[in-house]
Parts: C-alpha cells; structure tokens; sequence
C-alpha cells in the first residue's frame, strides 16, 4: 500500500505529462516506472568526478571564457566552432555505436533513448538563451566553473539564472509552447 | 612537474571538443543518464522554491546525479585555479581586443574580465545587465527551450533530434544577433 502511495507521489501530473524538457529523464513517460536500479546515495559520487573532469576540460579549453565566446560570435575564431563541433562528432559517433552495439551500463541496464517532440519553445527559449549567452559569455556549466575559478560574483548570475528558471516554471502556462 | 606545466597551457579544440563529447558516452555508461546542466537549475528550483508551481511538483531527488554533476564542475574550476592555472593572459583575436578597448576592456588576465564582472561594478547599469540580466536570461531560456548548449547542441545532436537542432541554431541566431547589434549598447554605458 505504501509503496503504491509512493509511485503516485511522483507520477508526472497531467500538467507535466508531456515532458518538454530534453534532460530531465525521469520526467518521460516512457522511462517512468521502468525498473530502474535505486542505488545509495554514495553512487553519486561518480558524477561529482565526472563533474571534475568535464569542469577541467571546460577551463583549460577556455569554454568558460567570455572573450572565447565573443569571438565566436563574430566569427573571429574557430575555436568554439572546434570545441563544439568536435564534441557533437564524438557524442553521435558514441551513440551510434552504443545504439549499433546495444551497449549496457555498467549496472547492466539497457541503454535508453528518448525522442522528443519539437515545440514552439525550443526557438523562442533558444532564442533568449542566445542573448543571454552572448551577454554572459557563459552557458549554464561554464557558471559553476567560473565560480570555481574564483570569479565569485558569478554567483550572482548563477542565483539569477535560477531565478530566471523559477520565473519560467511560474510564467509557464501562458507561454506558447 | 613538467606534466603540469604542459597540462597548465589552454588545451586547443581538438582536445578539449573531443573530451566534452566523451561526456555523453560516459554519463550513458555510468548509469543511463542523459548528458545536460541547465536542468541543475530547475533541480534547485524543485529542491529550495517549489511554491505549489506545477512545474517544480517531481520527485527531483532522481535526478539528484545532475546536483552531484554540477557540484563536480565547480570542484573541477577549483583544481584549475590551483593547480593548472595559465599564468598568461586570454590570447583572443586583434580585432576583437581593438573593438573591447573602446569600451575599456583591456584586463585579459582572468577568463571572466574582471572590467565587467566584479563585485564592485555589480551595481553600476553595465554590471548589472552583465551580471543579473544576463544570467536571468539564460536561466529562463534554457529552461524554456528545454535544454543548454550541453542537452541540446551536445546530446541532443549526438542523438539526432530534430528540435535540439532547431534549438541550438535558435542559441547560435540569439548569441550572433545580441553579440553584434546589442552588446556593443550595453557595454556603452
């Protein structure tokens, strides 16, 4: 019984039944419920190193930098066209192989892929990302990386851009999507 | 420590692209999770500021991962500024030095430059834009487009997905338009 009150606790309501976000997995329908293994906390602890590396790599290749974007912007550099170009190159060549492959975690799970649906927000939102990105010179993780180096008022961007999703969640219903 | 000096210059495109995109094999091996940062930000919405908002309302302790990935990132900025630092300046294109100098830009020892991000400018018109608008704007943006530069332009085009090509073209059109007609306004005052 209990254990039934708990899977309607966080069954996605009605309202949310059509995830529209690409990275909230557990949101799906079509993952919800499947069995998915429940771990202790502390296996966490590999996406905190997998956060150290990608944080790493996002300094020293000089994402981070507000000047790198700039450029890329104006098409002064190839350099940001390289990094993300190459990323995407690597991503769809894994996940072409992880598909081709039918490669398991390491739990044994089968790997899951979820399609989405386009929606009118992809380019609206899309769009007010780019201006924010443009002003910020930063994306979402290049934040937290910033800080990290010690540009500790990027906090304060950090504090807005949850304000700004808080602000989304809230608008939500009036927006086309 | 001649490893660290050579680990401690900026790693070029092909080495730093090429390990951000083993990101998506990596987080899909470790446990089947799908490679994305800005809904991080909704995690904490979910976790500290649900007020009743239908959005906010999951069990965001399953995507606990994403706040441990996160936290990760800020760690790994840390171990930079420590020990891997550059200790020379950003080198960036002539022509965008000369075009920032007009504005008095001319501080390229931080990636962040501290002649637009400080706490002391946090409160003048220009810092203010920078700082808040700016970060506001990608807050709500990705959020309302459903994913980043890391869940759409990365995963979601490693996968294939039609919106997140829309979606990230949408990011590049949004960056092109503010970077070159907008900001040169802002970075006036």
């Amino acid at each position: 019984m209990k254990t039934q009150e708990k899977i309607k606790e966080i069954k996605p309501r009605p309202f949310l039944s059509e995830n529209t976000d690409f990275e909230v997995r557990s949101l799906d329908a079509e993952s919800y419920n499947k069995s998915e293994l429940q771990h202790p906390l502390y296996y966490n602890l590999k996406y905190l190193f997998a956060g150290v590396f990608f944080g790493i790599v996002l300094v020293k290749s000089e994402v981070i930098s507000w000047f790198r974007i700039q450029e890329m912007f104006r098409l002064q550099s190839f350099h940001m066209f390289g990094v993300i170009g190459s990323a995407v190159a690597i991503g769809m060549l894994s996940v072409w192989l992880i598909k081709k492959y039918k490669v398991k975690s390491i739990y044994g799970e089968p790997i899951q892929f979820i399609s989405k649906k386009f929606n009118r927000g992809n380019v609206y939102g899309g769009l007010l990302f780019g201006f924010g990105w443009a002003i910020t010179g930063a994306c979402p993780g290049p934040l937290f990386a910033q800080i990290g180096t010690g540009a500790t008022v990027i906090s304060i961007t950090l504090l807005s851009a949850i304000l700004g999703t808080w602000f989304y969640g809230r608008i939500r219903p009036f927006l086309p999507h | 420590m001649k490893i660290i000096e050579w680990l401690s210059q900026p790693w070029p495109w092909y080495v730093g692209g090429p390990l951000i995109g083993l990101m998506v094999p990596g987080l899909l091996l470790l446990g089947n999770k799908t490679f994305g940062i800005s809904s991080s930000l909704r995690h904490i919405c979910a976790a500290c500021i649900p007020a009743k908002i239908p959005f906010f309302q999951y069990d965001w302790k399953r995507e606990l991962w994403n706040l441990f990935l996160v936290t990760g990132i800020l760690l790994g900025g840390i171990v930079v500024a420590l020990f891997l630092q550059n200790p020379e300046p950003v080198e960036v294109d002539p022509n965008l030095v000369n075009e920032l100098q007009q504005y008095g830009i001319t501080n390229y020892k931080g990636l962040v430059p501290a002649d637009l991000f400080s706490w002391h400018n946090l409160l003048s018109a220009k810092g203010f834009i920078m700082t808040v608008v700016g970060g506001f704007l990608v807050g709500f943006g990705t959020r309302y487009a459903g994913g980043c530069t890391s869940g759409h332009a990365i995963m979601g085009l490693s996968n294939l997905q039609m919106p997140s090509l829309v979606a990230t073209v949408s990011f590049m059109a949004g960056g092109f338009f503010v970077a070159n007609l907008v900001l040169p306004w802002i970075l006036k005052l």
